[in-house]
C-alpha cells in the first residue's frame, strides 16, 4: 500500500501546480460495480467508536412486506430512542463510494521526446482523480419476556429475552415469524450468551399511513464490548451462500475480521477494453474466483479509506451530515470547508468495506471485528489502457508497436486468470488474431541493429 | 562411550535453530503466498533493529559473545505478528523486545517474554495490530507440523507447558460450546489460529521465562488459559492468550520461590526435574546468560 500511497500524494500535490495540463494525461473513471449484481445480498453499515455501536441495516427484500420479519440478537434492551429509521439513499451513497472501479487511460504518443517527464507521469497517470399479539399468559408458560415494544416507522419492534430458546421458539412461530427449522440451537446460544432478540416487522397500517413502497433501512444505536456481527441465524436453513456488504465507519482506522481471514481483492489490474461493457460481469465472476482460492472461508475487503476524499471517485465522499445519518456521531456539526469540485470534508472518518459470501459449512461462527490502527488506502480498482493510435514514425514507435501484441497477451491471461473465463474466448473477443505476430529478431542483430 | 558422544552431538545442536528454520519457512509462506500485511522492509528493519539492541545489550551488560538466535526467534515471531504503517514501530517492538531482556530481570532471570512483551506494547498504545485471522488452513496445518516437530527438536525440555496450554485452552473451548449448545466446529474453527500456535510453541515455551519446575510451568499454562479466556469472551478483546501470558509473567518469581527448580540453559536443555543429573559447575555457578 506505500507503494501506492506516495506517488499518490505527489500526484496531488502536482494537480495544483500543473493545473489543467494534467488531466491530459489522466485516467478516467468509467465504471462500477453495483452491489445488486450480486443475489441475497443484504448490507449493514457500522459506525463505532468507544463500544459505542451504531447499526444500520437493509436488505434487498423483494417479496410481500406481509411476509417481511427480521430477528437479530443484540446485546441489550434497546430504548426507543435508540431505534431509528435511516435513509437508504445514504447507503446507496456510500455503497457507490466505495464500489469496485473501472478506470480507463491512453497510451501517450511514444515519439515524444520528453522520456523523463513521461516517465513520472506514467507512474502517475492511472491515480489520478477523474471523475405482538401473544397473551401475557402464554407468554409466561413459554417463559418469553416482552422487554419492550416499539412502533418506529413503518416496522413494528419488539425486544425479546426468553428463558429457553424452545420457547422463545415456538412464541416466534405463534405469532407469525416465520423461523428455520434448526434455528432452536442457535437461539439456545445466543441466550445463553445474555443476547436479547430485536424483531422487527411491517405495519401494514403505518406503511400505507406513509405512503411508502420499500423498506427502509432500520437503525440501532447500543454501547457494547462486542464487536461482532450476528450470521448464524441467517444461515441455518438458508438455501445457498449468502452475500454480506459491511461498511465500518471508524476514527481510528480499517476494520478487519478476527475469526476470518481478511483477504485484499486483487487491484490496479490492467484488464483488456472490452471489459469496459461487462465490467459488472468481470467483477461478480472475480468475486467467486476469490472465495475459491481462500476456500470460501474468506472475507474480503473491497474498500479502504480516508473519508475525506477518494481517487479516482466513483461518487462524491459523503458529507459530515450523511455520515452523521449512518451514525457517525463523534464529529461535530461543523462543516468544514469546501475543498475542490463541491467536496465536503469529513474529518475523522475511515471506511472500509468488506465483502463476505457465506454459510453455515464454512462460517460456523459470527463474524467477530477489529479495529486496527492501518490508515493505508485500498480500492478494488481495474484499469483499462488504451493504445495510441496515432501514425508518427520513430525507432521508439516501432518498439511500442511491436510491444503490444505481447501486452494484449498478458492481459487476456491475467483476465482468465481473475475471473475463470475461458482465455480462447477472451483471445477472439479481443481480435488478437488478428494481430501482426512480434516477429522474433536474431540476437546479434538486436545487439548491432543491422 | 558411543551413547554418551550421540548424546553430546545431539546436545550440541541447539533447539533454536530449529525454532529459527521453522519460523522463517512460515514468514516466508506467509509473504508469498497469503500476502501478508508486511513488507521486506519492514522484516528488514524488525531482524535488524533486534540485533543491534542484542549486540548494545551484550556489551553493556559484558556478556562474553553476541549471539544472535534469540533476537532472531523474537524478531521474526514480530514479523509474523505485528502489523503496523510505520517502520519506526516496527523498530520500536523490536528494541522494546530485545531491551526487556536485560532491562526487566527478576534473580538474574528476564520476566516477560521478549515477543509477548512488544506485542502487549505495541497493541496497547494503538501503534500496532495482530491480524489473528490471516492465516489460512494450510497455514495452520503447517504451522502445526512445525510446532510438533520444534517439540521433538527441543527433546521436551518445555513440551509440558505447550502441552498444559493447548489442552486446557481446547478442553475448555469446547465445554463452553457444550454448555452453549453450539456445533463442534466452532471450537475447532477458534482453534485454527496461526497466532494461537505461534504463542503455544514459540511463546509461552520459552524455558528463559517460564517457571523451573515442571509443576510451576503447568499452573503457571493453566493461569494464562483462564485469564486468556476471559478477555476473550467477557472482555470480548482478541489476541486472548498474549494479554493470559503477559499478566501472568510476573508471577513467574512466586512460583519458581513455590517450587524450586534447575534453572534453565540453552545448551543443556532440561526440564528441570532433579531427577535429571546436572553439571555441578553449572548448578553452583550460574552463567549470567541473556539468551
Amino acid at each position: 500500500m506505500r507503494r501506492i500511497l506516495v506517488p499518490a500524494f505527489t500526484f496531488l500535490l502536482g494537480l495544483l501546480v500543473w493545473s489543467g495540463d494534467a488531466f491530459a494525461f489522466c485516467g478516467f473513471y468509467v465504471g462500477k460495480a453495483d452491489t445488486k449484481l450480486f443475489n441475497k445480498a443484504s448490507e449493514v453499515a457500522i459506525a463505532r467508536h468507544d463500544n459505542k455501536t451504531v447499526i444500520t441495516m437493509a436488505n434487498d427484500f423483494n417479496g410481500d412486506v406481509k411476509e417481511f420479519a427480521m430477528v437479530v440478537p443484540v446485546p441489550a434492551v434497546l430504548e426507543k430512542e435508540q431505534i431509528h429509521i435511516g435513509d437508504p439513499a445514504l447507503l446507496k451513497h456510500l455503497a457507490d463510494y466505495s464500489a469496485p472501479r473501472l478506470v480507463e487511460y491512453f497510451d501517450e504518443n511514444p515519439c515524444l521526446r520528453d522520456d523523463l517527464m513521461q516517465d513520472r507521469m506514467g507512474a502517475m497517470k492511472n491515480r489520478v482523480p477523474a471523475a405482538a399479539e401473544s397473551t401475557s399468559e402464554r407468554n409466561r408458560v413459554l417463559g418469553v419476556t416482552v422487554d419492550a415494544q416499539y412502533l418506529v416507522g413503518e416496522y413494528d419492534i419488539l425486544i425479546l429475552s426468553a428463558k429457553d430458546s424452545a420457547g422463545l421458539e415456538a412464541w416466534l412461530a405463534e405469532n407469525g415469524y416465520k423461523i428455520p427449522t434448526g434455528a432452536s440451537a442457535v437461539l439456545h446460544s445466543y441466550l445463553k450468551q445474555n443476547l436479547k432478540f430485536f424483531v422487527a416487522k411491517v405495519n401494514l397500517g403505518e406503511q400505507a399511513k406513509l405512503g411508502l413502497t420499500h423498506l427502509r433501512p432500520l437503525q440501532i444505536a447500543f454501547e457494547s464490548p462486542k464487536f461482532m456481527l450476528p450470521i448464524r441465524l441467517g444461515t441455518v436453513n438458508a438455501d445457498g451462500a449468502q452475500e454480506l456488504f459491511i461498511y465500518f465507519l471508524t476514527k481510528q482506522g480499517r476494520v478487519e475480521t478476527t475469526n476470518y481471514r481478511t483477504a485484499r481483492l486483487p487491484e490496479s489490474q490492467e484488464i483488456p477494453l472490452y471489459v469496459k461493457d461487462q465490467f459488472g460481469d468481470f467483477y461478480r465472476d472475480l468475486f467467486t474466483q476469490q472465495v475459491k482460492r481462500e476456500s470460501q472461508r474468506g472475507v474480503f475487503l473491497e474498500y479502504a479509506w480516508d473519508m475525506n476524499w477518494c481517487d479516482p471517485c466513483a461518487a462524491d465522499p459523503l458529507s459530515a451530515e450523511e455520515l452523521r445519518g449512518l451514525g457517525v456521531f463523534w464529529q461535530s456539526n461543523f462543516s468544514g470547508p469546501q475543498r475542490g469540485r463541491n467536496m465536503p470534508m469529513a474529518q475523522n472518518v475511515f471506511l472500509t468495506r468488506l465483502h463476505v459470501r457465506y454459510d453455515a459449512a464454512h462460517f460456523p461462527e459470527d463474524l467477530m471485528f477489529q479495529e486496527t490502527s492501518d490508515r493505508s488506502n485500498f480500492q478494488a480498482r481495474y484499469i483499462l489502457r488504451h493504445p495510441w493510435t496515432g501514425t508518427d514514425e520513430c525507432a521508439a514507435a516501432t518498439a511500442y508497436r511491436q510491444q503490444l501484441r505481447e501486452r494484449y497477451e498478458k492481459e487476456a491471461q491475467r483476465l482468465a486468470t481473475l475471473t475463470g473465463w475461458n482465455i480462447g474466448e477472451i483471445r477472439t473477443r479481443m481480435n488478437l488474431a488478428s494481430l501482426p505476430a512480434e516477429k522474433e529478431q536474431a540476437w546479434y542483430r538486436r545487439l548491432w541493429n543491422n | 562411550m558411543k551413547l554418551d558422544r550421540l548424546r553430546n552431538s545431539g546436545s550440541s545442536l541447539d533447539p533454536r535453530l530449529y525454532q529459527i528454520a521453522s519460523l522463517s519457512a512460515i514468514l516466508l509462506y506467509g509473504l508469498l503466498c497469503l500476502h501478508f500485511d508486511v513488507s521486506a522492509a519492514q522484516v528488514a528493519v524488525t531482524i535488524g533493529a533486534a540485533l543491534l539492541a542484542q549486540y548494545a545489550g551484550a556489551r553493556h551488560a559484558g556478556l562474553p559473545a553476541f549471539d544472535p538466535k534469540s533476537p532472531l526467534i523474537s524478531s521474526l515471531s514480530l514479523c509474523l505478528l505485528l502489523r503496523t504503517d510505520h517502520l519506526a514501530v516496527a523498530a520500536l517492538a523490536a528494541a522494546i523486545a530485545i531491551g526487556s531482556k536485560f532491562a526487566i530481570r527478576w534473580k538474574d532471570k528476564h520476566l516477560f517474554n521478549p515477543t509477548n512483551l512488544a506485542l502487549a506494547v505495541m497493541i496497547g498504545s494503538g501503534l500496532g495490530w495482530i491480524s489473528p485471522g490471516q492465516w489460512g488452513q494450510a497455514a495452520w496445518f503447517g504451522f502445526l507440523v512445525a510446532g510438533l516437530g520444534s517439540l521433538v527438536v527441543t527433546r521436551a525440555a518445555r513440551t509440558d507447558v505447550t502441552l498444559a496450554f493447548l489442552f486446557c485452552y481446547a478442553g475448555l473451548l469446547f465445554t463452553r460450546a457444550l454448555w452453549l449448545g453450539d456445533p463442534l466446529a466452532i471450537p475447532l474453527h477458534q482453534l485454527e489460529s496461526g497466532a494461537l500456535l505461534i504463542f503455544a510453541f514459540f511463546m509461552i515455551s520459552d524455558p528463559k521465562t517460564t517457571p523451573d519446575s515442571r509443576t510451576g510451568r503447568i499452573v503457571y499454562a493453566l493461569l494464562a488459559t483462564l485469564v486468556a479466556l476471559y478477555v476473550q469472551f467477557d472482555l470480548f478483546k482478541p489476541n486472548g492468550p498474549l494479554w493470559g501470558l503477559i499478566a501472568c509473567a510476573p508471577f513467574v518469581p512466586l512460583l519458581d520461590r513455590l517450587f524450586p527448580a534447575v534453572r534453565y540453559d540453552w545448551s543443556r536443555p532440561t526440564t528441570g526435574q532433579p531427577s535429571v543429573p546436572v553439571p555441578l559447575a553449572l548448578s553452583l555457578h550460574p552463567q549470567r546468560r541473556f539468551s
